[in-house]
C-alpha cells in the first residue's frame, strides 16, 4: 500500500510547481535522477503514508479517544459560551472581584512556596541527613492528599481552636481561617509540593561540583547557593513556580474547607464558578472561560520547556 | 595516541639518559627553558615541617579503598601525582582542597594546620578537570568571583580579574560566557580564577585531559610557563606521563592509593620500579639478583648488563633496543639472546610493537618493513637479542 500511495502523492505535490517540475518528470531516466528535491519527497507521501499505516488500530483508537476525551469538554465549553452576553458577564464587579482575589492569592501562595520551598528542596537534594526519605515523603504528601482533607487538617492545626491556631489567636490576635490570608495558606499547602518536587529534581540534575568550585574560591555554602546554584537552577525554579501558581489558582477543596466562601474575601474563581453554576450557569461558563484562558497562557509560557521535549 | 606520547617521552628520556643514540629529533621534549631561571629544580626538594610549603600525609578511607599518600612540596615547586585511573589521585587532590575529609594523617601548609578547615577558608586554588566555570557568569565575573568572596568590592574584584585575564592573554575574552570559549581559553580562565585568590597551594586536576591533541601541545607549553611563574606550591594530578614530565619538577607515582615511586621525571623514567611506570615510559622492566655484569631474573634467564652491581636490582631496556631474528643468529655479539614466541602485534606510532612470550616476556619495536621481512605473525617463533649496552640496571 505504501508504494502505490507514495507516487501519486509525490506527483500531486509537484504539479503546482509549474512547467519546470513537469519537465523533470519527462522521461523515466530524468525522473530517476532528478525526482524532485529530496526534502519535498520526505515531507510528502512516504512519511504521511507511514503514519497512517504503521500504527496498530488497537493503539490508535484508544489514543484518539483519549484526545477527544481531553479536548471535547473544552470545545463544549466554547460552544455553549453565551458570546453575546459575555462582555457583560466579564465586566461584572463580582467576576473581577473573584478574579482579582484569585490572582492575588495564587501569587502570594507561590511567593510563600518559593521562600520556604526552594530552601527545602535544596535541603532534600544536597544534605544527606537521617530520615531524608521520610521527610521527602511527608513533604510531598499534600500532592496526593485530597485537598479537602488538607483543609480539615489545616483547620485542626491553624483553626481558632487548632493546636497552633489557638496560640496565634491568644497571643497575637491572628486568625487565619475564613480570611484572605487563610486562602493563601490553603493554596500554599496544596501547591508547594509541586514546587519542591520540581526544584529538587532540577537541583539533583545540576552539577554539585559547581558548589565545590565556589567553595574553593572562598564562598560559604550560602554564598555558593545564592551566587552559583540559584542562577543555575533558575529555569527549574521558574517552571516549579508556574506549576505551583497554576495549582494554587485552581485550588478548591482546601480553600473552601479552611477559608470558606465569602465573596470579596475568600471567594476565589473556582469557588465562584461552583456557586454560579447553581444559580446562573451562564456566569459559570463565563468564569470558566476566564480560567481556561489563564491556563492556556500558562501553558504557552511553559511551551519551550515541556512541549518541545518530544 | 597514547603510544605516540609514550614513544615521544621515551625519546626524551633516552636522550636524557644517553642510553640510545638511535633516535633523536627536535620534539617537544622537556627542554627546560625559563624554569632554569627559577633556581634549583632537580634537588633540594626536602621540606621541613613547620616551614614554608606543603607537608601532608593524606589518609582517606572509603569503602574498601584506602588512600595513604605523603607529600612534601616546597614553594615554587610543581609536583605531579601520576597514576592509573582509580589510583586515588583525585581523592588526594580533593583532600588537599578540603572537599573530601581526611580520615587520618595531617595537612600543613606554610606551617598552618589545614585539615580541620572547610574548603572556603583554605588558601587553596583549584583548576578542575572540566574547569567548572560558572556558565551564567562571564569570564571576567568568573575570575572576580574569588576576590568578591574574599571581601573585595565589585569594582575592585573586577579590576583584579581584568588584570589576571590580561596576564593570561585573555583580555579580549573578558565579556565572553564560558560556552563561547575554546578549551584552551577556558582552561586559562579557570587558571586565572584559581590564581585570583592568591592561593598558597594551587591544585590542578588533569589540567589537559579535556583538550584535543592539537590544542594540548600549545596549552601544555603555556601552562608550564604559568606554573613556572607561580611562587607557591603547585600540585597537579594526571594519568598522562608526558603531561607530568613536561609540567612538573617532581613526580609522585600513585598506585592503588599508595606512593610507589617518586623522583624527578628523568629519574623515574630511567629507573621505573613498577610495571605500570615501565609501561608508561615504554620500557621492559625486570627484577632480579645481580652478580657483577650478570643479573639472574627471579623467573627466567639471566641478563648481561654493563653496570656492575650486586644484590637485588631492576633491569630495564626500551623495546626499540630489541632485535628480532627468525633463526638463531650466529656470530652475533649480543649476549642477551632468548627464544620467544610472538603473542601479538600492534601498530605503535609509525612502528610495529611485538608482544613476545617465551624465555623472557618482552615488548619489541620494529619497523613495518622489518616486520614484513621477518614474516611475523602471532605464534611465530623468533629469537630476540639485546645488547648489554642497551640495558640499564639499578639497585632496587
Amino acid at each position: 500500500m505504501t508504494g502505490p500511495n507514495d507516487r501519486p502523492g509525490d506527483t500531486a505535490d509537484r504539479i503546482p510547481d509549474g512547467p519546470r517540475s513537469r519537465r523533470v518528470r519527462g522521461g523515466p531516466r530524468s525522473r530517476r535522477v532528478r525526482g524532485g528535491p529530496p526534502s519535498r519527497r520526505l515531507r510528502g507521501g512516504p512519511r504521511a503514508g507511514r503514519v497512517r499505516t504503521g500504527v496498530p488500530l488497537a493503539l490508535l483508537l484508544p489514543a484518539l479517544l483519549g484526545v477527544a476525551f481531553l479536548t471535547f469538554p473544552l470545545i463544549a465549553l466554547l460552544v455553549r459560551t453565551p458570546w453575546q452576553s459575555l462582555p457583560e458577564q466579564l465586566t461584572s464587579a463580582a467576576v473581577w472581584q473573584a478574579l482579582r482575589l484569585s490572582l492575588l492569592c495564587a501569587t502570594a501562595a507561590t511567593a510563600v512556596s518559593l521562600v520556604i520551598g526552594v530552601p527545602l528542596a535544596w535541603l532534600l537534594a544536597r544534605v544527606d541527613f537521617p530520615g531524608r526519605g521520610v521527610v521527602r515523603a511527608l513533604v510531598t504528601l499534600p500532592l496526593v492528599l485530597p485537598p479537602v482533607v488538607g483543609g480539615v487538617a489545616l483547620l485542626m492545626a491553624l483553626g481558632r481552636n487548632g493546636i497552633v491556631g489557638q496560640w496565634l489567636d491568644a497571643w497575637f490576635g491572628i486568625t487565619l481561617p475564613f480570611t484572605t490570608a487563610g486562602v493563601v495558606v490553603a493554596e500554599a499547602f496544596v501547591a508547594m509540593p509541586f514546587l519542591v518536587i520540581s526544584v529538587e529534581g532540577t537541583l539533583r540534575a545540576a552539577d554539585p561540583r559547581y558548589e565545590e568550585a565556589a567553595a574553593t574560591l572562598g564562598a560559604s555554602r550560602f554564598t555558593a547557593f545564592r551566587r552559583v546554584t540559584l542562577p543555575l537552577i533558575a529555569p527549574g525554579i521558574a517552571a516549579g513556580a508556574v506549576l505551583a501558581w497554576a495549582r494554587a489558582l485552581g485550588e478548591f477543596g482546601a480553600t473552601i474547607t479552611f477559608a470558606g466562601n465569602f465573596p470579596g474575601r475568600t471567594q476565589t474563581m473556582p469557588l465562584a464558578v461552583y456557586l454560579a453554576l447553581q444559580s446562573d450557569p451562564e456566569a459559570a461558563i463565563a468564569l470558566s472561560l476566564v480560567l481556561l484562558a489563564v491556563s492556556i497562557a500558562v501553558l504557552a509560557g511553559l511551551r519551550d520547556r515541556w512541549m518541545s521535549a518530544g | 595516541m597514547s603510544g605516540m606520547w609514550e614513544s615521544r617521552m621515551r625519546e626524551s628520556v633516552m636522550r636524557e639518559a644517553r642510553m640510545s643514540g638511535r633516535r633523536g629529533g627536535a620534539h617537544e621534549g622537556p627542554a627546560r627553558g625559563p624554569r632554569g631561571l627559577r633556581g634549583p629544580r632537580d634537588h633540594d626538594v626536602h621540606v621541613d615541617s613547620g616551614t614554608a610549603g606543603l607537608d601532608a600525609r593524606l589518609v582517606v578511607e572509603r569503602g574498601g579503598f584506602r588512600l595513604d599518600v605523603a607529600l612534601a612540596v616546597a614553594p615554587g615547586e610543581v609536583v605531579a601525582l601520576l597514576g592509573p585511573n582509580g589510583a586515588g589521585k583525585t581523592t588526594a587532590l580533593r583532600a588537599l582542597a578540603g572537599l573530601t575529609p581526611l580520615t587520618g594523617g595531617h595537612l600543613r601548609l606554610d606551617g598552618t594546620d589545614l585539615d580541620r578547615r572547610p574548603p572556603e577558608s583554605r588558601p587553596v586554588g583549584v583548576v578542575f578537570q572540566d574547569y567548572l566555570l560558572f556558565p551564567h557568569l562571564t569570564a571576567l565575573d568568573n575570575v572576580a568571583f574569588g576576590p568578591r568572596c574574599h571581601g573585595a568590592t565589585k569594582a575592585e574584584a573586577r579590576a583584579q580579574a581584568a588584570a589576571w585575564l590580561d596576564r593570561l592573554g585573555l583580555a579580549d575574552h573578558a565579556g565572553a560566557r564560558p560556552r563561547r570559549l575554546s578549551g584552551g581559553q577556558a582552561q586559562r580562565v579557570a587558571l586565572a580564577r584559581a590564581l585570583a585568590t592568591h592561593p598558597r597551594l594551587l591544585l590542578l586536576d588533569e589540567p589537559l585531559a579535556a583538550l584535543d591533541a592539537r590544542t594540548r601541545l600549545e596549552v601544555r607549553a603555556r601552562l608550564r610557563r604559568h606554573l613556572a611563574d607561580f611562587e607557591a606550591v603547585a600540585v597537579l594530578v594526571t594519568h598522562d606521563p608526558l603531561d607530568a614530565m613536561v609540567l612538573a619538577d617532581r613526580l609522585v607515582v600513585v598506585e592503588q592509593g599508595r606512593v610507589v615511586q617518586e623522583g624527578t621525571p628523568s629519574d623515574i623514567a630511567r629507573h621505573p620500579r613498577t610495571d605500570y611506570i615501565a609501561q608508561l615510559v615504554g620500557l621492559n622492566l625486570y627484577r632480579g639478583e645481580a652478580d657483577g655484569h650478570t643479573v639472574r631474573l627471579a623467573e627466567g634467564p639471566a641478563l648481561t648488563t654493563t653496570e656492575q652491581l650486586s644484590g637485588p636490582v631492576f633491569v630495564a631496556f626500551p623495546p626499540g633496543a630489541v632485535t628480532l631474528h627468525r633463526t638463531r643468529p650466529t656470530g652475533s655479539s649480543a649476549r642477551n639472546l632468548w627464544r620467544c614466541e610472538v603473542n601479538g602485534l600492534e601498530t605503535h606510532g609509525d612502528q610495529i610493537r611485538a608482544d613476545l612470550t617465551g624465555e623472557l616476556p618482552l615488548a619489541a619495536d620494529l619497523t613495518t618493513v622489518a616486520a614484513t621481512e621477518l614474516d611475523l605473525h602471532p605464534g611465530a617463533e623468533v629469537w630476540a637479542t639485546v645488547k648489554a649496552t642497551q640495558t640499564h640496571a639499578y639497585p632496587v
